[in-house]
Formats: C-alpha cells, sequence, structure tokens
C-alpha cells in the first residue's frame, strides 16, 4: 500500500494524504516537474490530460485540457505560488473555459505538496489539498455532490456510467 | 459537461427551497425552462441530500436541508479518492523506471 495516511479536517476544509515511493525524491519530483508525466496522471486514462503551459516557478502558471472519449476538451488551471525543487511545490487548481479563461462557477482547490527523504530510503510525499473557500464547497455541492465533484476533480469518466 | 454542472440554477434552487418550501411547478416557473428540466435539477440536488422532496395532493413540494451546505466530510471523503487513484497512477509511472 502506498498511501501511508489520511487525515481530513472539515472545519479547515483540507484533505493531507501521505504516500511512500522507493523512488528517490529527484525522480518523484520529475512526475510533477515533466509535464509529458505529469499528463499521464492528472487525469483518469479515459480522460487523457494534454499539457499547454507548464511553468513551475513561483507565480508561473499550468495550463492543460483533458479529452473526453468523444473529444470534448475540458480545461483547468495552475497558478504556482511556491515552489523550490524537488521538495515543495504549491499552486492553485481551477478550472477553465474553452479559451483557457478561469472559470469562476467552478470552485478553487489550493494544493501544497512536500517531498521528503524516507528513512531507509525512497521517498515521502505529503500533498494537501485545500477547497480555497466556503463558497468552493458549496459550488460543488450544489452541482450534486457526486457529480459535481467528479468532475470537477478530473473524475470524469465515471459521469457517463 | 462542465458547463452543465456549473449550472447556476441549481445553486438558486437550493437558496430558495432553503428559504421556503415550493413545489416543482412553482419552481419551474421562475426559471427560463421546462417543468421537466427543472424536475431533473431537483432530482440531482435530491441525490446529493441538499433537498428533500414529497407529494401533497397532486403537487411535489421540494423542501432545502438546512445544514447540507456544510457537509464537508462527503466531499473529503471524494477529495480522498480522487488523490488514492492519482497516487495509484503515479505508483505505475515510478515503477516503469524502476525495472531493469
Amino acid at each position: 500500500m502506498t498511501v501511508t495516511d489520511v487525515v481530513k479536517d472539515p472545519a479547515n476544509r483540507r484533505m493531507t494524504i501521505t504516500a511512500e515511493f522507493g523512488a528517490p525524491v529527484e525522480r518523484v519530483w520529475q512526475i510533477w516537474a515533466d509535464p509529458r508525466q505529469l499528463e499521464r496522471w492528472w487525469g483518469p486514462p479515459t480522460y487523457p490530460a494534454t499539457v499547454v503551459d507548464h511553468d513551475l516557478s513561483a507565480g508561473g502558471a499550468v495550463n492543460y485540457f483533458m479529452t473526453s472519449p468523444e473529444g470534448e476538451k475540458y480545461a483547468g488551471w495552475w497558478r504556482v505560488s511556491a515552489v523550490a525543487p524537488p521538495r515543495r511545490l504549491e499552486f492553485e487548481d481551477g478550472f477553465a473555459d474553452a479559451e483557457g479563461r478561469p472559470n469562476p462557477d467552478m470552485p478553487v482547490t489550493v494544493v501544497a505538496v512536500t517531498l521528503d527523504d524516507r528513512d531507509g530510503g525512497g521517498t515521502r510525499m505529503e500533498i494537501t489539498s485545500t477547497f480555497a473557500t466556503v463558497e468552493a464547497m458549496d459550488q460543488l455541492l450544489a452541482m450534486g455532490m457526486d457529480e459535481g465533484m467528479k468532475a470537477a476533480m478530473g473524475q470524469i469518466d465515471s459521469l457517463l456510467t | 459537461m462542465f458547463h452543465a454542472l456549473a449550472d447556476a440554477t441549481r445553486r438558486d434552487i437550493v437558496a430558495v427551497v432553503l428559504a421556503q418550501e415550493q413545489s416543482v411547478s412553482e419552481l419551474a416557473v421562475r426559471y427560463p425552462m421546462s417543468f421537466a428540466a427543472v424536475q431533473k435539477h431537483v432530482a440531482v440536488l435530491e441525490r446529493a441530500g441538499l433537498v428533500v422532496k414529497h407529494r401533497r395532493g397532486r403537487e411535489q413540494r421540494v423542501r432545502g436541508v438546512p445544514g447540507a451546505l456544510r457537509d464537508v466530510h462527503g466531499l473529503l471523503d471524494q477529495l480522498e479518492s480522487l488523490w488514492r487513484a492519482r497516487i495509484n497512477r503515479i505508483d505505475m509511472i515510478l515503477d516503469e523506471g524502476a525495472s531493469p
């Protein structure tokens, strides 16, 4: 089991998940820093992601879209707020319209990633994901919790069933 | 699909029926869409536990569930599922590189 710990903090709208990998920190950092690798895990396999812009410097932007089996495109954006390769990355994660402009009707989450050396080798990755505002959560809930969450978080393949 | 889900109508319906119970017909009058379309929105909200429906005579009445909008546990559970799925995919990518 890769995931070693999950902590949920409803009062602060926050979930923290910790995972361990056999690979060293520099290697695990590449799954974030290399857009071709990021494309392979960010979205579900049925909605492959295409990363258009990928600037992991502070203030930088990552823009991407996912393509449905029918060929529809769903765009998203990151704004990098803090970065310290190869151990730390923090960004806002939101949705965009067809032209890549941020969509204010969709919720924003704040993601913080920390990579540390694991005792005995390998990497410990901690990811904290926080709904930016109470409104962001209410948006999801108002959409219908299951559909809204899956769509907003990229698990859109299950919406087709 | 995102645009459909981001529909402001559902958010408005929640606000309206939290303030006062409405029939589906009364709701349908408020929005520039068919009765069936409003009924569909209500069904989604009902599944999410944000509203409850009951029948009075020939009317379907819709009422908001106070506090449901603050029920963040379910959302955090789904956030966990999302990241577990991503971490599994990351694991597979890292394993490729590790194989001799």
